[in-house]
């Protein structure tokens, strides 16, 4: 049943102590209202019958006992889901990479995908950050936010950046002494399309704020006398 | 060289060490050797050894002990806290405070500025020895 608008019902029998009640049994037979249920029902609490229960089909013994007695595995009842984003990263946060080919850039964040990893873009044309995952803990987050209202980021998921499948070729002789790989990875124009239009709406709310530009292209490093523990993000 | 700050009734000190760290009080009564009852607007008046105290400059003009209404009265007509931002030591704690809530992009944006303002310079500089050369 869809509860209905109600009110959070208050405890009929509140604590004075811990393991210790302010009613009575009686008192809360009582305000429990079971004389009034008993009444209604002609002296006797209601009750229904058990349904009949499905008649199980006929086990056979089984066929194989096991040697030694199979210990069975413990009861997990943990759920998958992404990992928890930290209060700090919250769509159009700039965010700095610290680790991998873009370390050190600074890059502005759009969304968590179901995998938990960050989705980020450069933009592009700012600093050569494509859109790409990136796992929150190799990330600092700055409290600089860009707007990010003018952009559509519902297409992407994981799967968008998954490795692509090829269909596995035949074994020839002639083919190994060819050159092996004659197509390099060229990047498909749907996503360089993808790309683009992303980065069209953002880089416009970029330019909006003197100097973010520039700060966006520009890598962070540790300069001396910076304390990393002291200093504010 | 003689003592120019004393500890008396009505010096401005600055905290140094413990919660309080930071903060202007007045010494408003001595305890004994080590201590001092020390009072500020914001905070409950109570005692602190001297160690625990940088004396400044400024002094202001109360009796052993007054209440906080006095108190407060008195710093207004000393003008103790436009005295003390006004003053080189107040001005570097106030400068050190804004460097280190500078966000990321904050300091970036005063590299840019240091940057300009060194080329500002420079070229002054680049004129001023074209003349004299």
């Amino acid at each position: 049943m869809a509860p209905q608008q109600r009110k959070p019902h208050v405890c009929r029998n509140p604590d004075l102590i811990r393991g210790v009640g302010k009613y009575s049994r009686s008192k809360m037979y009582h305000k429990r209202g079971l004389w009034a249920i008993k009444a209604k029902n002609g002296g006797a609490f209601p009750k229904h019958e058990k349904k009949a229960a499905a008649a199980a089909p006929a086990e056979k013994p089984p066929k194989f006992y096991p040697a030694d007695d199979v210990k069975k595995p413990l009861v997990n009842k943990r759920k998958a889901r992404p990992t928890k984003l930290r209060a700090s990263i919250t769509p159009g946060t700039v965010l700095i990479i610290l680790a991998g080919r873009f370390k050190g850039k600074r890059v502005v964040f759009l969304k968590q995908l179901t995998s938990g990893l960050l989705l980020v873009t450069g933009p592009f044309k700012i600093n050569g950050v494509p859109l790409r995952r990136v796992n929150q803990s190799y990330v600092i987050a700055t409290s600089t936010k860009v707007d990010i209202s003018g952009v559509n980021v519902e297409k992407f998921d994981d799967k968008y950046f998954g490795k692509k499948v090829e269909k596995k070729k035949k074994k020839g002789e002639g083919e190994f002494f060819e050159a092996e790989k004659e197509e390099k990875n060229v990047l498909p124009q749907d996503k360089k399309d993808d790309q683009k239009s992303v980065d069209a709406a953002l880089i416009k709310s970029i330019e909006a704020v003197p100097d973010l530009k520039s700060y966006l292209g520009a890598r962070f490093s540790l300069k001396a006398g910076m304390k990393p523990h002291e200093l504010v993000f | 060289m003689p003592f120019k700050r004393y500890v008396e009734i009505g010096r401005i000190a600055l905290v140094n060490y413990g919660k309080d760290y930071g903060k202007l009080v007045v010494i408003v009564d001595v305890i004994d050797q080590n201590r001092a009852l020390v009072d500020a607007p914001d905070m409950v008046r109570g005692q602190m050894n001297f160690k625990r105290l940088t004396l400044t400059d400024i002094k202001i003009d109360i009796k052993r002990v007054p209440n906080k209404k006095t108190l407060i009265a008195a710093m207004e007509a000393a003008d103790v806290k436009s005295k003390w931002e006004n003053s080189s030591w107040g001005r570097k704690l106030i400068v050190q405070k804004k460097r280190a809530s500078l966000n990321d992009f904050d300091r970036f944006k005063v590299m840019l500025a240091k940057i300009k303002k060194a080329g500002v310079v420079r070229q002054e500089l680049a004129k001023l020895k074209k003349e004299t050369a």
